[in-house]
């Protein structure tokens, strides 16, 4: 049986179809069966971040209502074997599908993956309710500003009120140079304020907009920081122990410099 | 030249300080505005407490947060109907 893992994140482009693409990109190029699902109804946008817009026939809607059979609406990537997509609807509203038939859904989905990955909608009306109905576990996607955080801690309660506890935290965009001079919020200080678990922090990197243009996923590229974020976010979900690498390291420059003039 | 050095490469007076304060404050406010529960508990582990020392009436106790500025307080109205005996003996 497969696991369902919801990716949220309450305010809107922080980053969480980009973290989902990575996640389900990263798992299946480790060997595993996935499927991403979709769930931003009436904003489709994951098929056009891992480049399969053009191979679109039937969508998560044709499949609720009965229009087409699960395995004919979901879409195979062309580099890795294992990747799955089902598309959101275009053309329909986020009432077109109902908590219940999510549910139903991932339980289909689970019996056929080792994965099932579903990009929440922002907000906290219907779309998160569906995309949060069929899962099992959650991952919030924040970035180190005052507003996001403010509405991740909000997505933190409910989805403990859907009873999905201890979701684990993504911090998407931090720019180390910032937080050095004090100007952005570190690692600890969100992990302070929010209370829960980290399961990754991807830096602020021009190579995401560049991979999301050609319609891949970051987490293949070998040399990038944020591919690299995004390979240990997906061994920690598989279980492996990834130590979290201190990004917060310091130059040498500077820490000497501190030294001199007497800082800590 | 030693303070601007100091103020150039010291982390205190940076932006984020504001914005975690900042947090801090709304964060207050939003978690205890998403869960009445809590309040709703809050107020019977309240009443459990006071009543082994007076009588209160329940009916008519408030238990409310009072935000004015930059601080928060816990503010309760609990009627007292009497006092018990109990109570003196103790302290
Ligand atoms: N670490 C990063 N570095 C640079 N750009 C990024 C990073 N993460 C995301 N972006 C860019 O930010 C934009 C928003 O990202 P994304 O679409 O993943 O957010 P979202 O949370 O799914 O948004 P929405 O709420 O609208 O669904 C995209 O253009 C993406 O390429
Ligand atoms: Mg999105």
């Amino acid at each position: 049986m497969g696991e369902v893992i919801v990716v949220t994140s309450g305010k809107g482009g922080v980053g969480k179809t980009t973290t989902t693409a990575n996640i389900g990109a990263g798992l299946a190029s480790m060997g595993c069966k996935v499927a991403l699902v979709d769930a931003d109804i009436g904003l489709r946008n994951l098929d056009v971040v891992l480049g399969l817009e053009n191979r679109i026939v039937y969508d998560i809607v044709d499949v609720t209502s009965g229009n087409c059979r699960l395995r004919q609406a979901l879409i195979k990537d062309k580099r890795l074997e294992g990747l799955h997509l089902l598309p959101a609807a275009q053309t329909k509203d986020k009432t077109a599908v109902s908590p219940e038939q999510m549910r139903e859904l991932c339980g289909e989905l689970k019996k056929e993956f080792d994965y099932i990955i579903i990009d929440c909608p922002a907000g906290i009306e219907q779309g998160f309710r569906n995309a949060v109905a069929g899962a099992e576990k959650a991952v919030v996607v924040t970035t180190p500003e005052v507003s996001a955080v403010r509405d991740a801690d909000r997505i933190i309660g409910l989805l403990e009120a859907a009873g999905l506890y201890e979701p684990k935290l993504v911090i998407n965009r931090i720019r180390l140079k910032m937080v050095r001079q004090g100007d952005m919020m570190s690692i600890e200080d969100i992990i302070d304020i929010l209370a829960i678990d980290l399961l990754g922090v991807i830096p602020e990197d021009e190579l995401i907009v560049i991979t999301t243009n050609r319609g891949e996923a970051v987490v293949l590229d070998q040399n990038s920081r944020s591919g690299q974020a995004y390979r240990n976010i997906t061994r920690r979900i598989l279980g492996e122990e990834v130590p979290m690498v201190n990004l917060e390291e310091e130059d040498g420059f500077l820490k000497k410099l501190r030294k001199i003039i007497g800082l800590k | 030249m030693l303070e601007f050095l100091s103020r150039l490469f010291s982390r205190d007076n940076g932006s984020k300080n504001v914005a975690k304060e900042r947090l801090r404050l709304v964060l207050v406010h939003d978690r205890t505005s998403i869960s009445p529960q809590l309040l709703e508990t809050l107020k019977a582990d309240l009443i459990q407490v006071v009543s082994n020392y007076m009588e209160i009436d329940e009916s008519a106790l408030e238990v409310n947060l009072d935000s004015s500025g930059n601080t928060v307080a816990l503010v309760a109205n609990i009627p007292v109907k009497g006092m018990k005996r109990t109570a003196n003996r103790r302290i």
